[in-house]
């Protein structure tokens, strides 16, 4: 797949926004006043959270394209955005425990964000489960979208649900009402930051899209020369 | 018209093959069953602790007797290719989800009363104050329930392992309702009425109807080949 914009590029932009991220990260953002040095995974948990959630919509568009318009490469997009998205969630579930542990006393609570990030990471487990244990994969992509369209459906069922138990996890400090501002490097750091997940985020899904785009061409490949074999 | 026709004539298929071999239904009890009595054991409640611990056991007992149920409902439809036979004659695959779905949640319900009955005896205690509430609750999150799990049942019937492949889709997405049930069958269980439980049914109600229309509509792509 020729691009204009090529892997090697991509990688190292993300390296060197990863570089000026974590600068930011660990030189530029203020301490913290009450929870001190720990709370600079903030700026590595937001963000990884953000990604997976984003993962997910990603895999639900793409699977809404793949039942509409039956396209391979839809169904490609859906399968590497949930590895990659399955990764990040997984950071933000050890991220958290690591910063919860100080600040609140323990590793874990299920507070409401924490139940919806956990149940997001058993959608993306089931979901690549499933992937992983079809027994014809041609009919896998029909399948794993209607998977991937009902997680998502479950995604936006745990957003009311946790509304409606109760919660201890730090209210949103952006947006988040009057009293929740972020002093300014700290936003910056955390956008910055964000960028980076995404880049990161990005290049590792197109990279899953290059394997997999090979592991078709090639069965392809196979086929015509079985057919050139049988014919001869 | 037709529609309603094909819908009758797979539960009552159904219902027939469970009649003839008494595999399904037989297994879900005896499971169910199983499941109240260790928890009835491991906790030995009685009392306001029975009341604690009821709701959780017996949509759990649910839970568990379900899976069974929906894992063998495509199962049997694989075998001797009567899944594919199904899918050449010319009807439509909402149908056959609703027909199948059916069939699933009148097994479940059947094996729900058999699961209320040895959990009234075992925990002495009384369902009959609330029985109206507790059956709209058991009915509405067994709806949602018994829907995602026809559909997943009939994906992971494609999978090696299905037995496996099951409960991991199904437990995570139906989370929420047999959460909402279990909040709700503990509401009325303890007699509470009024605006909690009201709003509680409501969730459970609205939640089921989500995905039972989801299952609905996607079930065509389950079936393609």
């Amino acid at each position: 797949m020729k691009s204009k914009f090529p892997l090697s590029v991509h990688l190292a932009l993300t390296l060197v926004w990863f570089w000026v991220a974590f600068y930011m990260i660990f030189l530029y953002a203020p301490r913290e006043e009450t929870m001190g040095e720990v709370q600079r995974i903030f700026y590595i948990h937001v963000p990884s959270a953000w990604t997976a959630l984003l993962g997910f919509i990603i895999v639900f568009i793409a699977s809404v394209v793949h039942l509409w318009k039956q396209k391979p490469l839809a169904d490609q997009v859906a399968h590497a955005a949930a590895e990659v998205g399955f990764i990040f969630c997984t950071g933000v579930l050890i991220t958290g425990p690591l910063w919860a542990k100080p600040v609140w006393g323990i590793w874990w609570t299920w507070d409401a964000r924490l139940t919806l990030t956990f149940m997001l990471w058993l959608l993306y487990i089931a979901y690549l489960m499933l992937r992983g244990y079809l027994i014809q994969p041609g009919r896998a992509a029909n399948l794993c979208a209607v998977v991937g369209v009902i997680g998502f459906i479950d995604v936006i069922v745990d957003y009311m649900a946790i509304r409606w138990w109760r919660t201890q996890h730090p209210q949103p400090v952006i947006l988040g009402g009057p009293n929740s501002g972020l002093d300014p490097r700290m936003l910056a750091t955390l956008l910055v930051s964000w960028g980076a997940f995404l880049c990161l985020y990005f290049y590792l899904v197109r990279q899953r899209l290059a394997v997999a785009q090979a592991r078709s061409e090639l069965s392809e490949i196979r086929r015509t020369l079985e057919l050139a074999r049988t014919e001869r | 018209m037709n529609n309603l026709r094909v819908i009758a004539a797979i539960f009552v298929k159904d219902l027939r093959i469970e009649w003839r071999n008494r595999e399904t239904l037989s297994a879900m009890c005896v499971f169910g069953l199983l499941v109240i009595f260790l928890f009835n054991f491991a906790f030995g409640a009685t009392g306001e602790q029975a009341l604690r611990l009821l709701p959780a056991v017996l949509w759990v007992a649910f839970a568990f007797a379900g899976v069974l149920g929906f894992n063998r409902s495509f199962a049997a439809e694989r075998e001797n290719a009567c899944l594919e036979a199904m899918m050449l004659a010319p009807i439509d695959a909402g149908a056959i989800f609703l027909g199948k779905m059916l069939a699933n949640l009148f097994f479940l319900a059947m094996a729900e009363v058999v699961m209320v009955f040895a959990a009234a005896l075992w925990y002495n205690f009384s369902f009959l104050p609330s029985l109206h509430w507790f059956v709209l609750i058991a009915f509405l999150g067994s709806l949602g329930f018994v829907s995602l799990g026809t559909i997943f049942g009939a994906i992971a019937a494609n999978t090696r392992m299905r037995e496996v492949m099951l409960p991991i889709l199904l437990y995570p997405i139906s989370f929420w309702i047999l959460m909402l049930s279990m909040d709700s069958t503990s509401n009325a269980l303890r007699g509470g009425g009024g605006d909690s439980l009201a709003g509680g049914i409501e969730r459970v109600a609205g939640f089921s109807l989500v995905f039972t229309i989801a299952a609905y509509l996607l079930f065509e792509y389950v079936l393609e080949e």
